[in-house]
């Protein structure tokens, strides 16, 4: 019974608060729905996954504008995953949100099917663009903001990148790039859980001073706790109000969230609960709804 | 694994080798560097990093730097050896690789690890099948695919000791250790390691062993098929293809494209020089979602499909 979604596919409305409320139980599902299909695949990412839920359940459950039923209606919000290895967390937003049947996540990773180890646009309507390689969702998802802006159109582009993906300098071309366009409809996102693949970012190539990066080539800069919902949801609030300049939401996040063996662990970048491993997890998870 | 590799031969992950090749080189000379991007897991280079923690550089995800940086640390008279996932090396760092590398004639060893479809689940973005086809258009690029530990080690040490850029093309996939007569490796050369008069199978890197198995089955129907490892795909052996061709009808077999390839390269060479007919065996472009064995099984690259195709360029033979 525990991977059954909370009723109501659809955005939430109401006070911030219940809003926030809304998107809570949605990430929760997410996070044991998505250890479930890792377990059953024998494979995935779970510390990014587990990282990102909140920014995803956020996005999914409440800020984009999207028609399940017509996801490539062309004023829809664009939602770009430029960490595409994180595709437990995505799939279960996506299928959460009516994209495509829940049923079908139980074929994650399986000869042919739909749900590939990263997300692929020609399998799956509602993905934008083909993401696995670092650094390249970003300057696609800019090149979505400017044919918004030649169109003067009205829809928003959200791109979730890895704070270890911030080493490509793609991601700064895009930035430099998206800055000088002055667009002020792009939302970036990073997920700064401080890990990369091998150790901690700031070990490896460090990003800090990371804010005044972004400032410094053209952007407004927002941080947020990216755990904390109705922090995402105040700060999409505020990305939506007029502007010329792109904006970053630098969400300061725990890789692993929400599973205590998992979190700040590098070795839980991509790895395999065992049965002790997930039966704790999800009694953690539970016990957090309860 | 698939069928090909279920069987009570020890199976090998050649990283070990090229690890262990690599550390052995670093001790006794200190030119030998390794260079990173956040890989130092994947590639297997942690103990290299313990032993020799000012020659492991980590530059982070960042592909093109590695690529350039290697380039760099080339003209300061190292002998770097360049790993990452062989998807993104070759892929991300192309640029870097034609003008930095080879164009430059800059002394970078370039290790692809996890090559083919090793990364199966994945999907296209992780699969590197497009890496010989592309290397082997670089001038001045050797392009190396060993085929089980002994071999990764002499192609490491080869490559260390070769004055120019190499390309060597490292796979996860547990593959056994082959029985060979010779016990020298050269780049540039390959060698037999089934004799056979009827047809030839020329493969490398993890289809050998299946090209191997493939023979025997062809032997019981009366069939000799000789199977040449061709470990260099640039520059080819020449006189191993001509004398191939002789045979009357090749296969080619590759844990990659079928276009551009170790194929590829064969069938310039008959073209111009030896026309016969040929089966190229790869696969045909992106793949759909599917574990590594699953793959090799959906398309072919398997003893079963190398057999077939043998029989089939058989009935073409003049
Ligand atoms: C171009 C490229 N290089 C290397 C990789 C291998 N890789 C996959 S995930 C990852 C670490 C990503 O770290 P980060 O961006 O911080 O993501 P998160 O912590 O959210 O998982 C690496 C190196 C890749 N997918 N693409
Ligand atoms: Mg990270």
């Amino acid at each position: 019974m525990i991977c059954i979604m909370p009723d109501s596919n659809g955005t939430s409305t109401g006070t911030i608060e219940d809003r926030a409320k809304h998107v809570r139980e949605r990430a929760n599902w997410m996070r044991r729905r998505l250890l479930k299909m890792i377990v059953d695949a024998g494979q995935g990412h779970p510390g990014g996954d587990l990282s990102a839920t909140d920014i995803l359940a956020t996005l999914y459950f409440d800020v984009l504008r999207l028609d399940p039923a017509n996801p490539l209606a062309p004023d829809r919000d664009r939602f770009v995953m430029s960490k595409g290895h994180c595709t437990g967390a995505l799939y279960t937003a996506m299928a959460g949100r009516g994209l495509f049947p829940e049923a079908e996540l139980a074929s994650y990773l399986k000869p042919k099917s739909r749900l590939n180890g990263h997300p692929n646009r020609t399998y799956l309507p509602g993905v934008e663009t083909n993401t696995g390689p670092l650094g390249h969702g970003f300057p696609v998802g800019v090149g979505i903001a400017v044919s918004g802006q030649i169109d003067d159109a009205d829809f928003r582009t959200f791109v979730l990148t890895g704070d270890g993906e911030l080493q490509e300098g793609s991601m700064w071309e895009a930035a430099m790039f998206a800055g000088h366009r002055g667009l002020g409809k792009l939302t970036v996102i990073v997920d700064r859980n401080r890990l990369q693949q091998g150790a901690n970012t700031e070990d490896t190539n460090g990003l800090e001073p990371l804010g005044d990066k972004w400032r410094a080539f053209g952007w407004e800069v927002v941080g947020v706790n990216g755990h904390d919902h109705a922090e995402l949801l105040s700060a999409f609030d505020a990305a939506a109000q007029p502007r010329d300049k792109p904006r970053v939401i630098i969400a300061d996040t725990c890789k692993g969230k929400g599973v205590s063996f998992m979190e700040n662990q590098a070795g839980w970048h991509h790895g395999v609960p065992n049965p002790e491993q997930y039966a704790q997890a999800l009694a953690e998870l539970e016990a957090e709804i309860a | 694994m698939g069928a090909d590799t279920k069987s009570d031969a020890a199976l090998f992950d050649c990283r070990d080798a090229y690890v262990r090749t690599v550390e052995e080189l670093a001790v006794t000379d200190d030119r030998i560097v390794a260079v990173v991007n956040d890989s130092v897991g994947s590639s297997k280079l942690g103990k290299f990093r313990e032993r020799f923690p000012n020659r492991l550089i980590n530059v982070g995800i960042a592909e093109q730097n590695m690529v350039g940086v290697g380039a760099g640390l080339a003209n300061g008279g190292k002998i770097p050896f360049v790993s990452g996932a062989s998807c993104f090396l070759t892929a991300r760092a192309m640029e870097q690789i034609k003008a930095d590398c080879a164009y430059s004639h800059a002394n970078v060893k370039l290790c692809g690890i996890s090559s083919g479809v090793a990364y199966g689940e994945l999907g296209a973005t992780h699969h590197s099948i497009e890496d010989i086809a592309w290397l082997r258009a670089i001038d001045g690029m050797t392009v190396l695919v060993p085929s089980d530990p002994w071999e990764t080690e002499q192609a490491i040490r080869a490559a260390a000791s070769h004055d120019g850029p190499v390309y060597i093309r490292l796979s996860r996939m547990p593959v056994p250790a082959l029985e060979r007569t010779s016990t020298r490796f050269e780049i540039g050369k390959g060698e037999v390691l089934h004799e056979g008069a009827d047809v030839a199978i020329i493969a490398n890197g993890t289809m050998v062993h299946r090209a191997l198995k493939a023979a025997a089955a062809l032997k019981d129907e009366g069939v000799g098929a000789r199977v040449i490892n061709m470990a260099t795909v640039s520059p080819i052996d020449k006189d191993l293809l001509a004398d191939a061709a002789a045979t009357g009808a090749i296969v080619t077999v590759e844990e990659g494209l079928k276009q551009g390839g170790l194929g590829g390269a064969v069938a310039e060479f008959c073209a111009e020089s030896a026309p016969v007919p040929m089966r190229i065996l790869g696969f045909p472009g992106f793949l759909p979602t599917g574990s590594a064995s699953w793959l090799l099984d959906e398309f072919g690259l398997n003893a079963a499909g190398i057999a077939s195709a043998a029989r089939e360029v058989l009935d073409k033979r003049a």
